[in-house]
């Protein structure tokens, strides 16, 4: 052929470099196949709808987006969505390491059981999820009573004679259903298992040598923990982190059933857009999804740049 | 560092690795645990590290008992076979975390530190790497800057796990020699544990030979090499040959006939006949052990020949020069010029 091997291909110590190309050997072909089927399948599933989405809210003026935008009402739905599932998330990650942990180092009658039910809130419909969880965290619940006015912790808080006046007159009352707390709480819930199914391989493959050789240098456990084993979970703790905050961000189901859903106090955003929807206002509710479509890929984009940067530093795992 | 090892057994579950094991090591000594897998060696040198606590029995560290401290406490280098280097940081950092770990009131300043682990690196001869991550150096390179770590904090002895198990033989030869001077120059009591017998008897001032749980010889290379006490350490250690022969007479016979060599002692009955197919010398007449070629190849500098003696299906073999006449004839008689008999068990 005419314009064949050129340049530096024609260094036989160099065959690699015979050009750019989309595939490298392989003895498995079916490039063509695979790429059309992938493209295929993510525009019909992914990217036609967000769109869709963005060219109905393109057809909205643009001080009406504005306006749509900057209402306070929306504002606090965003902030109240990001913030909590960014609490929740944090939260997961944290417990979701000492939850992976106790699977992975620990043999223990029933723990395969235990295992299993990490699983859950994959499997449960979000809506029985948060009925469950607005039962139990209801003034009036199991676990909501013990922090309600004059429950269990309100009586102990009282009793301590020890505390400096003040404090003692500072009314121990929380209530967690229908507050942004509850909706915390469904969303660690629903975020659970991606934090613990990221970090348990992760901690398998883990060789316990690097713990013993810290510890002949005379590392304590702390130090241990901070600068050893820490460091190597760092991007199966990030990919968690990304999943189960972009979950989060994305629930519905179990929310509504526990955030009473008070505008401006406990609404999200996924809610105010039904509210639109059910409205008639399909350009507001466009707009405001849109929004939100840009803040979370916005942060996932980032996670993901500091995944990358992360993997350099610490080694593939 | 003096280090004994007072009758110290270690069980898993039950199944005892270490049988009452004792074990003196001696300041500045440079100490090999050799043995097949599953000898109890690695135990050993974990439970000397305070890795592993043992069942009974305790470990000294000069004339204090280490035995009921930590790791931590111990202050041991140890090195293991697969690095176990941190590859979340540098050369540099790996070298220094022993001293950046101390708590504040005996760690030293940070230009210290650093001072102290390029010193090191210069040790290892990898001036110039500091600022790598693990990941991007060999596995020799990899395997100095472990020992560089384990030097570090000055430890009172250096415990190495099979230290160039996963190193291919051009670069375990050249480590070996570098470890054993880099041990000259600094004089740390050095413990290593091996499977490899030629790294052993080259390497080690003294080697202890283990098997099954136990301390079968301690003694310098020569010594084990040349005057094993065991079967197991003869045929563990070096080539060897062996056969069953019968002692009468104050003598060795094989089939009823008296090969020429003497006995050990006043013992009498049937026993093993252990010698080094090198060690033997061809005779022409006289008694000695006579049999048919029945298989012959060259290895290397030498000839080894497979002879049957005395219609025992247990072929023994000896080596000669690879020219040596003899290799061409159907029949040799030889005498082993040192030997080694044992009763059999």
């Amino acid at each position: 052929m005419a314009g064949a091997p050129r340049g530096a291909s024609r260094n036989p110590s160099h065959p690699a470099r015979a050009g750019w190309s989309f595939v490298k050997p392989s003895v498995i072909p079916g490039f063509g196949l695979t790429f059309g089927y992938t493209i295929l399948y993510l525009s019909l599933i992914v990217l036609i709808p967000i769109a869709g989405l963005f060219l109905k809210a393109a057809t909205t003026p643009l001080e009406q987006i504005i306006k749509i935008a900057t209402s306070p009402r929306t504002l606090k739905a965003l902030e109240v969505s990001f913030g909590s599932s960014l609490i929740a998330a944090l939260v997961n990650v944290v417990f979701g390491i000492i939850v992976a942990w106790v699977l992975v180092r620990y043999k223990f009658p029933g723990r395969r059981l235990l295992d299993a039910i990490v699983d859950l809130p994959f499997a449960l419909p979000t809506a029985v999820a948060g009925i469950a969880l607005s039962t139990l965290y209801a003034p009036k619940g199991w676990v909501g009573s013990l922090f309600s006015d004059k429950g269990p912790l309100w009586q102990w808080w009282h009793g301590q004679t020890w505390l400096p006046f003040g404090l003692s007159e500072f009314s121990l009352n929380f209530k967690i259903a229908y507050t942004p707390t509850g909706i915390v709480i469904a969303l660690i819930f629903i975020g659970l298992p991606f934090v613990v199914r990221t970090v348990q391989p992760v901690l398998e493959e883990f060789e316990q040598e690097l713990e013993e050789a810290a510890a002949t240098l005379g590392a304590n456990r702390w130090q241990t923990i901070t600068s050893v084993i820490l460091p190597r979970l760092t991007p199966a703790l990030l990919t968690g982190f990304a999943l189960a905050f972009a979950r989060a961000v994305g629930e519905y189901g179990s929310v509504i059933f526990i955030a009473g859903n008070l505008p401006n106090i406990s609404e999200i955003a996924p809610v105010l857009i039904v509210i639109k929807l059910e409205e008639f206002d399909q350009a507001g509710a466009a707009v405001i999804a849109g929004i939100m479509l840009v803040i979370a890929f916005v942060m996932l984009l980032v996670i993901n740049l500091i995944q990358a940067w992360a993997r350099r530093r610490f080694g593939n795992v | 560092m003096d280090i004994r090892v007072d009758t110290v057994r270690k069980e898993f579950s039950h199944y005892p690795a270490l049988n009452d094991v004792s074990l003196d090591i001696r300041s500045s000594e440079l100490i090999a645990l050799l043995g097949p897998s599953g000898s109890g060696k690695t135990t050993l040198l974990r439970l000397i590290a305070g890795l592993e606590m043992p069942t009974a029995g305790r470990i000294f560290f000069g004339d204090e008992d280490a035995s009921s401290k930590t790791v931590q406490e111990r202050n041991v280098g140890f090195v293991f076979q697969a690095y176990a280097l941190f590859r979340n940081m540098t050369v540099l950092d790996n070298i220094s975390f022993g001293l950046k770990v101390r708590p504040r009131s005996t760690r030293p300043p940070k230009a210290e530190i650093r001072r102290r682990a390029m010193e090191l690196l210069d040790l290892v001869q990898l001036s110039g790497l500091e600022k790598r991550f693990p990941q991007q150096l060999s596995g020799g390179q990899r395997q100095r800057v472990a020992l560089a770590r384990a030097l570090a904090i000055e430890p009172r002895v250096l415990l190495l796990d099979e230290p160039f198990g996963a190193l291919d033989a051009q670069v375990r030869k050249e480590l070996r020699k570098w470890l054993r001077e880099i041990h000259d120059r600094t004089g740390h009591t050095t413990v290593f544990v091996t499977h490899d017998q030629e790294e052993a008897l080259e390497l080690a001032d003294r080697l202890v030979v283990m098997s099954q749980g136990k301390i079968e010889q301690v003694g310098t290379p020569d010594d084990v090499y040349d005057r094993p006490n065991s079967p197991f350490v003869f045929s563990f250690i070096g080539e060897s040959s062996s056969m069953p022969v019968t002692v009468e007479n104050h003598e060795l016979w094989v089939g009823g006939r008296a090969i020429g060599l003497p006995a050990p002692n006043d013992a009498v009955g049937e026993a093993n006949l252990f010698f080094r197919p090198h060690d033997v010398e061809l005779v022409e007449d006289g008694a000695a052990l006579a049999g048919v070629v029945a298989a012959s190849r060259r290895v290397g500098g030498t000839r080894r020949v497979e002879l049957e003696i005395g219609g025992n299906p247990n072929r023994v073999e000896i080596d000669l020069p690879f020219d040596h006449p003899a290799g061409e004839k159907t029949r040799i008689a030889f005498r082993p010029k040192r030997w080694r008999v044992f009763p059999q068990a």
